[in-house]
């Protein structure tokens, strides 16, 4: 499928110890699909494994991004291919500005020795600011330093909103978010969906799935998926939690 | 005489120059002192150009103190052991007086200048240009208005012949030969370099600017710089300096000689950017009269072993000294780099930022000096030092000897070492940008803040540089 990231049968471990278990899942653009699943089952290993986190290995198995493998290049060239990751630690960078690294990002995509529109770039990051509600003084701060919790998250949704990638996997975003910041989020998240983007959103909670409505909605159990479903597949894990999803693996 | 065939020498020169194409620079020098040291070596030298005999006996002098002194492996490191004296060529020139026009600069030396930028950033925002090539400066420019305010700005070989009265009492006292033994070998042998003075009350808004380039290998550089600021006026010099990957070790041990009078303010800015075999030993210092200021500004980027600790003697009262310095030691690069401060009149001030960086196997060592006695009053010193470890095998030591003595002064201390981690570069790699970039922006960021307090120019010079050295040093 050329329109689509497909993950099929991947087996990864950290160190000696396997995370994913045969994992599979298929993202057409266009879609948001949701993972919910109880802490450590995997999910933000899914996502550095796709990223290509040099601490992950991976054992078997493919990810196609728009039918090209991305298992195996360096997290650059699949960032530039198109796959894009909201943390769900983002890390710190002292020194470098949020403007400056936005930019740098930007650049990294363009031919080299490409111009670089300034003027252009300062307008798009002030709107997109301006519609994420973050003070345009945060262009002059340090890429996360000293952060808040939610301005964090912010922070990665306006990356996001200015790398415009084809895919992007939302990690958490939804945590640390008071009730407001939660809604601005997530309309800059609906504001991006469209025909050209497919989304992963990882969450553990169905409130945000009421903001950006899932497609579908997958739970992830011991490295893999278990269940599949539409959006009130969310409503019905926030009702009966994870156990149902044990006694019903048990059974099968 | 010796006028006559340097001009001769020059016309050789160039008529070489036009004659093959694929012309090489070896084959070329007029005047070459030959390998290894000697008495005679330091006399061809002061030969060639016409020294008075108080110069000649200045070079024997210190190469007496030269071979006197041991190395100083005591404290430094041992890499000096591997500098061969005897292997070294001290003096190589073309023969060439500095030309005035850039078109009259032979094109081999003009190519490899102008692929450095230097013509256009003389345009765009210089008060005056030296381009040294070897041995001597081979293009020396200043503008006019600043020529008719007396503004001296050539060679130590000009500058000691043609005003005596200026440089005379200042030369080699700021430094004397003795000093350190590197400054003993470049007292013998210097050739080329700055000699700058600024005249009462003249404030140069555009600096001056001397570039450095060693082109043969096995050699040494030697250039002396003495700048002179009179009282109330003021002068930002900047030298930058290449040289060509050779197999072999090359030196480059300079001598700088800072003089701020009264109310005079000094800005020295450098950025070195030797290739990684060269041994880059240099000898730095200023000293501020009653309100001045100097300031140095110091980036090492390059070269295979760095030792260089600028130095400000505050001599007068209410005198300021500055030192804001970068190192960057890569892979197999050792920067052992630092700042003194000498106090020495009541109410002076001194202020040393030393940011380091080592990447891979390289090192960077921080040694200060800040010395206040107890019999002045009013003194302070702030100093701070700050690492940069870019993965777990690079290496950085801090020496700050600070000693202050008496109650009535003070002195502030703060060092810093901080890593790079894996999660960070995986961060800005998930962005798009490659390794190196990674690296590079962060160096940036943590030096940002000095970099900052730099001339803009300087400032986009030095962060392409960083760029340059952090794509390198990724395998
Ligand atoms: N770098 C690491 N070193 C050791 N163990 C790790 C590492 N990264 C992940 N793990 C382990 O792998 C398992 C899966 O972790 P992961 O972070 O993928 O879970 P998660 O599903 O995202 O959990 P949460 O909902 O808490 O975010 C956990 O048991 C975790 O401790
Ligand atoms: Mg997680």
């Amino acid at each position: 499928m050329p329109d689509s990231l497909v993950i099929k049968n991947l087996n990864a471990s950290i160190g000696e110890r396997p995370i994913l278990k045969d994992f599979s899942l298929t993202v057409p653009k266009g879609e948001v699909h949701a993972i919910m699943g109880p802490n450590g089952t995997g999910k933000s290993t899914l996502s550095k494994v796709l990223a290509g986190h040099p601490d992950y290995s991976v054992q078997s198995g493919s990810a196609l991004l728009d039918g090209e493998e991305i298992l195996g290049l360096e997290p650059d060239v699949v960032a530039r291919a198109g796959l894009f990751l909201a943390f769900q630690y983002p890390s710190e960078i002292p020194g470098v500005t949020i403007a400056n690294f936005i930019r740098a990002a930007i650049v990294a995509r363009q031919a080299k020795g490409a111009p670089f529109d300034a003027k252009a770039y300062y307008a798009e990051l002030y709107a997109k600011m301006d519609a994420l509600k973050m003070d345009r003084k945060f262009t002059a701060r340090f890429v996360n330093e000293g952060f808040s919790g939610g301005e964090k998250k912010r922070c990665e949704i306006l990356q996001l909103m200015m790398l415009k990638p084809k895919y992007a996997v939302l990690d958490e975003t939804d945590s640390g978010l008071d009730i407001d910041a939660l809604r601005i989020v997530s309309e800059g998240v609906n504001r991006m969906r469209g025909p050209d983007t497919g989304f992963l959103v990882i969450t553990h909670y169905q409130r945000l799935l009421e903001y950006i409505v899932p497609d579908r909605v997958h739970i992830m159990w011991d490295g893999r998926i278990v269940h599949s479903g539409g959006k009130e597949l969310a409503i019905e894990l926030e009702a009966k939690g994870y156990d149902w999803v044990k006694t019903e693996l048990a059974t099968a | 005489m010796a006028e006559i065939d340097e001009n001769l020498a020059q016309r050789e020169a160039i008529e070489v120059d036009r004659s093959k194409g694929d012309f090489k620079y070896e084959e070329s020098y007029a005047f070459d002192a030959g390998v290894g040291l000697s008495a005679s070596v330091v006399d061809y030298i002061s030969k060639v150009k016409d020294e008075e005999p108080w110069i000649r006996e200045f070079r024997q002098k210190s190469l007496k103190i030269f071979e006197g002194l041991p190395m100083p492996t005591h404290w430094a490191t041992t890499d000096l052991d591997n500098i061969k004296f005897d292997k070294i060529r001290y003096y190589l020139a073309k023969g060439q007086k500095a030309v005035r026009t850039w078109e009259e600069v032979p094109d081999d030396v003009k190519k490899t200048f102008e692929r450095l930028g230097i013509p256009e950033s003389e345009r765009k925002f210089l008060a005056g240009v030296e381009a040294q090539f070897d041995s001597e400066a081979v293009y020396s420019r200043m503008k006019e208005e600043l020529e008719k305010l007396g503004v001296i700005f050539c060679g130590p070989t000009d500058g000691l012949r043609d005003h005596p009265e200026i440089f005379r009492k200042w030369f080699g006292k700021v430094i004397p030969a003795g000093d350190n033994k590197f400054a003993a070998l470049n007292s013998a042998v210097f050739s080329g370099g700055s000699f700058i003075y600024i005249p009462k009350g003249v404030k140069v808004a555009q600096p001056l600017q001397a570039y450095f380039r060693i082109n043969a290998e096995n050699f040494g550089q030697f250039e002396r710089t003495l700048i002179i600021a009179d009282e109330g006026s003021e002068v930002t010099y900047m030298e930058g300096c290449t040289a060509p990957k050779f197999e072999t070790a090359t030196l480059h041990s300079a001598v700088v000689e800072l003089v701020a009078l009264k109310g005079a303010k000094i800005q020295y800015v450098t950025v070195q950017n030797w290739s990684a075999n060269v041994f880059n030993l240099v000898t730095k210092r200023g000293v501020a009269e009653e309100g001045a200021e100097v300031r140095w500004i110091d980036c090492n980027i390059g070269s295979r072993l760095t030792m260089k600790y600028p130095g400000v003697v505050l001599r007068g009262k209410g005198a300021r000294g500055e030192v804001l310095s970068i190192a960057l030691a890569n892979d197999g690069q050792h920067q052992d780099t630092g700042a003194k401060m000498i106090h020495a009149a009541d109410d002076t001030t001194s202020n040393i930022i030393a940011k380091s960086i080592s990447v891979g196997s390289g090192r960077s060592t921080y040694r200060g000096l800040v010395h206040i006695p107890k019999t002045l009053k009013n003194c302070r010193n702030n100093t701070e030092c700050d690492a940069l470890l870019i993965n777990e095998h690079s290496r950085t030591d801090t020496y700050p000897a600070i000693s202050v003595r008496g109650q009535k002064n003070s002195v502030q201390h703060e060092a810093s070492v901080s890593k790079v981690s894996a999660e960070q570069i995986f961060y800005m790699m998930q962005r798009g940008l490659s390794e190196g970039e990674a690296m590079s922006l962060a160096v940036n960021g943590f030096v940002n803040d000095l970099v900052k307090e730099f001339p803009m120019e300087y400032s986009v010079e030095l962060k392409r540089l960083i760029e340059l050295q952090m794509e390198g040093s990724v395998g």
